[in-house]
């Protein structure tokens, strides 16, 4: 009897002390952030979350760093499945709305519409829906990249503000020829990114009731100067012909090499430009060229922070977020990312961009700069919640197109069809 | 050592071997003593299913663990390749999926010409299929005629044979990740190969943006990677054939050429008949060292039907996984109608 007795009660302390050591769910609270660098925002924010994670001791952000393919085709997968992460950083704003986290009940409404504004509609995917549903963590705009140095040994002025698209091809032409740079002209495999010279062009890319149509006679026309670039030498096909489907592909690595005259890409580009780079040669922004519709648009974008209703911790990923919204932190996260910030508040300040060159600074005020010329159409494009099918499309059909599969009119025909079907398909 | 053993006698002297065989058997028998007592105990369960199964149906029982595995990640899939095959929309859950019956398969399969994509609703699709027909065609014919010449020259008494034979089948212990990605470096614009040509003032070419070059690299790439393995097996058909044949013809005065056709070829033919489904299969089934190498690319001059599958079904926006399916259930379809021709042509054999 003694020695069951003695046994019972050490087994129940055995139960106890392990049961102690068992974190309870209001105690430990781990939220999984699943983030993609264009440059170094991944690290940034590891290092900044450590801050809000010792002023919240109940709360652990573990970064998983991925590879921005991984953002497009697997976090989409993984959220369908019910298996995604609790954070994560996005570009299909508007495509994921369905899976969001709606942040509004947990944070300071007033202070989030007035310190995001437009961009908080980019995330709701609709008018039906008026939540908070991501912080736009950095905004992006598309422009063009040229090397100055290239310009100056040619001989050859840069085209002055105004410029048209024809221009920048004819000076860059010149340049490859009088330098021997093999590559005149280059812009990333990217629906984006020939969106707004499509705009440029006279593209409206929706009908009057606000549908999607991508094809039309302005969007067309940009694509056969496009096709005819390839054609002529202007744009080597290196970046349009050298991946199949819809995968993204960009000439950055061409144009710091010093190869590349002219490259139309975006903003996010900036940091990796200035560190690798450094002083090879002399690089400017010069935003977006002109088209023949009168427009010289570019295409915003970028990315943000959002929070998967699927989570198990609300209210921890609402507060990892909404520290990440404050003014300070988000300041400090743009200029060590050296990104134009999409914080309103923030952007009328200024932002003091950390270790970046005259040049990097430059080029970002530039891209700032260039905001005022962006088309309405290219900002509800933007904001469209089917946008990432229409730029699968466009890469596809386009460079079919380029590679001589199909003619132009045949590639417009098939984009017309494949939009329908996927607006058929679509929930 | 003892010149006498433990009761006396005179210890015969044995050999090196037989002490060894000795040791290793007083060695077994006492694992054996420890472990007896533990199988002793697994076996009352299986004496008692024995008894109520019977022996014959005893076997069931150990294979079924295996069976439940194969069943779940196998057949159970292929089960739910069928319902997804049969709804629309791009919801992952088949209960948020509304029905469509055989519509994916109409989609896919409505052309006014099969031999011209453009003329079809789905040209993707049927692009790929085309390509995947001529790579396969090209890919297999290729690789079991190189793999058939080598296996005989490896099979012959040459100098280094095992120094060849390691060095023909390295290639297939290659990731088709890292098989993909240096050739690209060796092709691409300024890669090895265009600055020896340059070198050589041949000149350069940029291999991977003609649609016929990265075609045929595409074919060549898949022959060097995975040659090896079906050496290998040829090799070893070729190991299995009796010497005293060939013996037998040298005899008869026969040419080297009708040594290979009347006797090498025939009694080679169950192993090339193995070699050929194995490797149209797997023709068929290329994926991940394409999508490495030229991403499909140009346009969609080497997209093959698996990654045509895979940009509907996971890549693609909306993601089509009802098209998908129904894509890969064609494809199954056409891996079945290859494995049964297998399976007919062995059996006539056989019964031949």
């Amino acid at each position: 009897m003694r020695r069951s007795l003695a046994f019972t009660t050490a087994f129940a302390a055995l139960c106890t002390a392990g049961t102690a050591l068992v974190p309870t769910s209001a105690a430990a609270q781990e939220v999984r952030f699943m983030c993609y660098s264009d440059g170094n925002e991944c690290e940034v924010y590891d290092e900044v979350l450590d801050r809000f994670e010792a002023d919240n001791p109940g709360i652990t952000v573990a970064i998983d760093v991925v590879p921005y393919q991984a953002i497009l085709e697997n976090l989409p997968v993984q959220l369908a499945a019910g298996e995604g992460p609790d954070i994560a950083k996005v570009t299909d704003l508007g495509g994921l709305n369905e899976y969001y986290l709606d942040l509004e009940p947990f944070v300071d409404a007033g202070y989030w519409e007035e310190s995001f504004g437009g961009t908080l509609d980019w995330y709701r995917g609709g008018p039906d829906r008026q939540g908070i549903y991501g912080m736009h963590s950095q905004l992006t705009v598309t422009g063009a990249f040229v090397n100055a140095t290239l310009f100056e040994q040619a001989g050859v002025d840069l085209p002055g503000a105004g410029a048209s698209w024809d221009d920048w091809a004819t000076a860059a032409r010149a340049v490859s020829d009088a330098t021997g740079a093999p590559f005149p002209m280059a812009i990333d495999r990217s629906g984006h990114r020939v969106a707004g010279p499509a705009i440029s062009y006279g593209a409206a890319l929706f009908d009057d009731n606000g549908d999607a149509i991508l094809v039309d006679d302005g969007f067309t026309a940009f694509v056969q100067q496009f096709v005819d670039w390839h054609e002529d030498g202007t744009i080597a096909r290196d970046v349009w012909a050298g991946q199949g489907g819809a995968t993204y592909q960009d000439a950055a690595q061409e144009f710091i090499n010093g190869d590349l005259v002219f490259y139309y890409s975006g903003s996010w580009q900036v940091g990796r430009m200035d560190e690798q780079v450094g002083d090879f040669f002399d690089w400017q922004v010069i935003g977006s060229p002109c088209g023949p519709a009168g427009a010289c648009s570019g295409m915003p974008g970028g990315a943000g922070i959002v929070g998967f209703a699927e989570t198990e911790h609300p209210d921890a990923v609402a507060a990892v977020i909404d520290f990440l919204a404050q003014e300070d932190i988000y300041a400090e996260v743009s200029a060590r990312t050296r990104n134009i910030p999409g914080h309103l508040g923030v952007a009328g300040a200024g932002v003091e961009f950390q270790d970046a060159s005259d040049g990097a600074k430059a080029a970002l005020n530039a891209f700032a700069g260039s905001l005022p010329d962006i088309h309405p159409a290219a900002f509800a494009y933007q904001g469209y919640a089917g946008n990432r099918a229409m730029f699968g499309i466009t890469v596809e059909r386009v460079s079919q197109a380029i590679v001589g599969e199909l003619s132009v009119e045949e590639a417009m025909e098939r984009a017309r069809a494949d939009l329908e079907a996927a607006m058929a398909e679509s929930n | 050592m003892a010149t006498t053993n433990e009761v006396g006698a005179p210890r015969v002297p044995t050999s090196p071997s037989i002490e060894a065989a000795t040791v290793k058997a007083k060695g077994d028998s006492i694992a054996l003593r420890l472990i007896a007592p533990i199988m002793r105990l697994v076996e009352i369960p299986f004496l008692a299913l024995q008894r109520l199964l019977g022996v014959n149906r005893l076997a069931w029982v150990f294979l079924l663990p295996n069976l439940i595995l194969f069943g779940l990640f196998a057949f159970l899939p292929i089960i739910l390749n069928v319902f997804y095959a049969m709804t629309g929309g791009d919801n992952v859950l088949l209960e948020d999926r509304p029905f469509v019956g055989g519509s994916n398969f109409d989609t896919l399969s409505s052309c006014s010409d099969f031999l011209d994509p453009n003329s079809c609703v789905k040209d993707k699709f049927w692009r790929a299929v085309w390509n995947t027909s001529w790579f396969v065609t090209l890919q297999v014919g290729f690789m079991v005629g190189f793999s058939l010449l080598t296996a005989i020259i490896l099979n012959r008494d040459i100098r280094a044979r095992g120094f060849f034979r390691s060095v023909f089948f390295f290639p297939v212990l290659l990731s088709p990740v890292v098989v993909a990605l240096i050739w690209k470096w060796i092709l691409q614009r300024e890669g090895v190969l265009n600055a020896f040509l340059d070198w050589t003032t041949i000149g350069g070419y940029n291999w991977l943006i003609d649609a016929q070059w990265a075609f045929t690299w595409t074919v060549f790439l898949s022959v060097w990677a995975h040659m090896g393995f079906y050496t290998l097996i040829l090799l070893a058909g070729l190991q299995a054939i009796p010497r005293d044949v060939y013996e037998a013809a040298l005899m008869d005065r026969a040419s080297a050429w009708r040594t290979f056709t009347k006797i090498t070829l025939p009694l080679l033919a169950p192993t090339m008949l193995v070699v050929l489904v194995l490797a149209l299969i797997k023709g068929v089934q290329t994926f991940d060292e394409v999508y490495a190498f030229t991403g499909g690319g140009p346009g969609t001059a080497t997209t093959f039907i698996i990654q045509y599958i895979y940009e509907e079904g996971f890549a693609g926006a909306p993601r089509l996984f009802g098209l998908a399916a129904a894509a890969s259930l064609m494809v199954a379809g056409v891996l079945v109608l290859l494995t049964l021709i297998q399976l007919w042509i062995n059996r006539r054999n056989v019964d031949g």
